[in-house]
């Protein structure tokens, strides 16, 4: 076991996979010397050279169009946007060339879009994106989502791996902030499937990345102030949905808490609940609650920032209240 | 027509090519007036030259990425008229399984790799499948085809740059075929040329006739052995003229008839006939066999195509995924 940061952990889910398979390379913005913005790739443009750690000019579109391209004939890249809000500018590639290829032409499209995600960490309305819900209505494209060091390891690894286009959701606000002993054995964590992080009969809180720690922390404070356990599920996968296990947490608990960092509006939560309406309602015995950002672009002043985010004060006054219903 | 050192039999290969890309076009207009071709039909009358002119300057491991007016490049880099026909006809066993229509299609053995309809998308991916070729040393070019519309998309720019950046053995044919659907080039751009964009990605651009099929192909020659040779990619602005409407929904009352007369003087297949013709290369009994066969051929595989079943509605979730 080794004491791991979360960001050192994707450094070495791509250092292993490069060594494993001569066909994963790594293309984005200032990447290769400079070891990218967050230092997610240092030390590869050294152990690996330029051809397979490549600084590209600066275009999310020719970044994620140029993955797909290279993809489609055999290679495994791993697209890096320095920040999740830039793939707004390699969205059409996404969703027009990326994720309708395999359906059209039964090709494996094996790529990797690494997002620095979310905020919490004072970057304002242009570099604090959870961007998961403009794809999760995208037929094609995987979804996942890493909240610890380990999963960030092992779910990487899982994705360049298959045969798929996989999002990779990683926390610019957990990068340095978690630290986890982590096995030095390999390991990878499959794709698709949830994990529940603390268990509990009572209630259930849905969620994934950086709120799978706020949900532990107010699932201990509502442990102590009211008796009440509360199951935390960390979804990982957001497409495919682990729906067994979603279910499996419904009829376990009935009453359900959806928590997550991006905008509530149209959010992730917002199929988790559609899904429970229809699947799990008669094990139901609430309403179901959201808690997530509110409904503006992120705003940088920390006060606002604040107000901005699910905090764990707010998902405790929510649990609270979904308690006693 | 610009000279060449290609053999009689390479002359006679590019103007089968040629017919028979005009004879599936025709083909494709009926099909669709029958309404048997469900979607779009889009036809390439009046770029038979500048689609086959440029496939034949590819070699077997080169990579094709047309868009919808290329029908002949297709033919050139080996697709059958069956293969081309059930796609047309979404049926399930093309190489979609009538997922996609028109040329929508992958064909990997062939190294083709057909357009989406946000054309200037697939500069980007045909850029990617040139690094690739790259990093693997495969010697492999990339030549993939824009319009004149879709010169003004972002990823023109975006992708372009990259390969020129990158060095990348990639090809890109602009077709300046003088309307995106009904809008004149008059009110797309204000280059002198489309070949003048080359200069802001420090590459070579250079603009042919493109009703001229010799002059096409070599100036593609040219730009694919510079691409093999690791000098990097070539812009080539191919100029002719949309003779028919956008689709074949569209019946271009637009287009100013004298601008059609003028065009069909330049008629690329018939300017190349006569050519061959006068240089003793053609005779009207072959020339009259020829036709005959092409008929024959495009019939039989519209024929097959059109007995063909569609999908069955069960299959429409399978595939989004790879297992």
């Amino acid at each position: 076991m080794a004491l791991t940061t979360y960001i050192d952990a994707i450094n070495q889910a791509m250092r292993e996979e490069m060594r494993r398979d001569q066909s994963v390379f790594l293309l984005g913005e200032d990447i290769g010397a400079f070891g990218g913005a967050f230092k997610a790739t240092r030390g590869l443009f050294e152990e690996f050279g330029e051809d397979r750690v490549i600084d590209t000019p600066l275009s999310e579109a020719a970044i994620v169009g140029a993955a797909t391209g290279a993809a489609l004939v055999g290679m495994r890249p791993v697209a890096e946007m320095q920040f999740a809000d830039f793939v707004s500018c390699g969205f059409n590639q996404l969703v027009t060339n990326t994720a309708k290829i395999h359906y059209r032409w039964r090709l494996p499209v094996p790529l990797v879009v690494r997002l620095p995600s979310g905020g919490n960490i004072h970057g304002g309305p242009f570099h604090s994106a959870n961007p998961e819900a403009w794809f999760s209505n995208v037929p094609g494209l995987k979804i996942v989502a890493a909240a610890t060091p380990y999963d960030a390891k092992g779910l990487l690894k899982a994705a360049i791996r298959d045969d798929n286009p996989v999002l990779f959701l990683e926390y610019k606000s957990l990068y340095r902030r978690l630290k986890e002993d982590i096995p030095e054995k390999e390991f990878i964590v499959p794709l698709g499937k949830g994990t529940i992080r603390r268990p509990g009969k009572d209630m259930v809180v849905f969620t994934y990345g950086p709120t799978v720690s706020t949900a532990v922390d107010a699932a201990e404070r509502i442990s102590k102030e009211e008796g009440n356990e509360t199951c935390v599920v960390d979804l990982r996968s957001l497409a495919p949905l682990d729906h067994e296990l979603i279910i499996q947490c419904v009829k376990e608990t009935g009453k359900v808490l959806i928590l997550h960092e991006a905008t509530r509006t149209g959010g992730v939560g917002a199929e988790v609940a559609a899904f429970i309406a229809e699947m799990a309602f008669g094990y139901l015995d609430a309403p179901i609650v959201r808690v997530a950002s509110l409904d503006t672009p992120v705003p940088l002043a920390p006060p606002l920032e604040e107000a901005f985010l699910p905090t764990v004060e707010k998902v405790v006054a929510a649990l609270r209240q979904l308690g006693r219903f | 027509m610009v000279k060449s050192d290609l053999s009689n039999a390479d002359l006679l290969k590019l103007l089968y090519f040629m017919r028979l890309t005009r004879e599936c076009d025709i083909a494709i207009v009926r099909l669709y007036q029958q309404g048997k071709i469900v979607g779009g039909a889009y036809t390439g009358r009046g770029n038979e030259a500048t689609a086959v002119g440029s496939a034949f300057a590819l070699a077997s491991n080169d990579y094709l990425f047309p868009m919808h007016r290329d029908l002949g490049a297709h033919l050139v880099k080996g697709q059958s008229l069956r293969a081309i026909f059930l796609q047309q006809l979404a049926r399930q066993n093309s190489l979609t399984g009538g997922r996609d229509g028109t040329g929508h299609y992958a064909d990997p053995a062939l190294r083709i790799y057909g357009n989406v309809s946000h054309l200037a998308a697939m500069i980007p991916v045909a850029v990617g499948v040139a690094l690739a070729s790259r990093l693997r040393h495969e010697g492999a070019v990339v030549m993939n085809f824009i319009g004149d519309g879709g010169s003004n998309v972002g990823e023109f720019h975006e992708g372009l740059n990259m390969a020129a950046v990158m060095k990348l053995p990639f090809v890109l044919i602009v077709e300046n075929n003088q309307y995106a659907y009904s809008t004149p080039v008059s009110k797309q751009f204000t280059a002198p040329c489309l070949a003048a964009r080359a200069q802001g990605y420090g590459i070579p651009g250079v603009t042919v006739d493109g009703t001229d099929v010799l002059a096409v192909y070599e100036a593609c020659r040219t730009a694919v052995d510079r691409a093999r040779k690791g000098l990097g990619p070539t812009l080539v602005e191919s100029v002719t003229m949309r003779m028919q409407g956008h689709s074949a929904a569209d019946d271009a009352a637009y287009v100013p008839p004298t601008l059609l007369e003028e065009w069909k003087r330049k008629d690329p297949l018939e300017q190349f006939e006569r050519h061959l013709i006068e240089s003793g290369i053609l005779d009207d009994g072959r020339r009259s066999s020829l036709g005959a066969e092409i008929v024959d051929a495009v019939e039989k595989a519209v024929e097959e195509a059109v007995a063909a079943p569609y999908p069955e509605g069960k299959e429409a979730e399978d595939g989004v995924f790879h297992p």
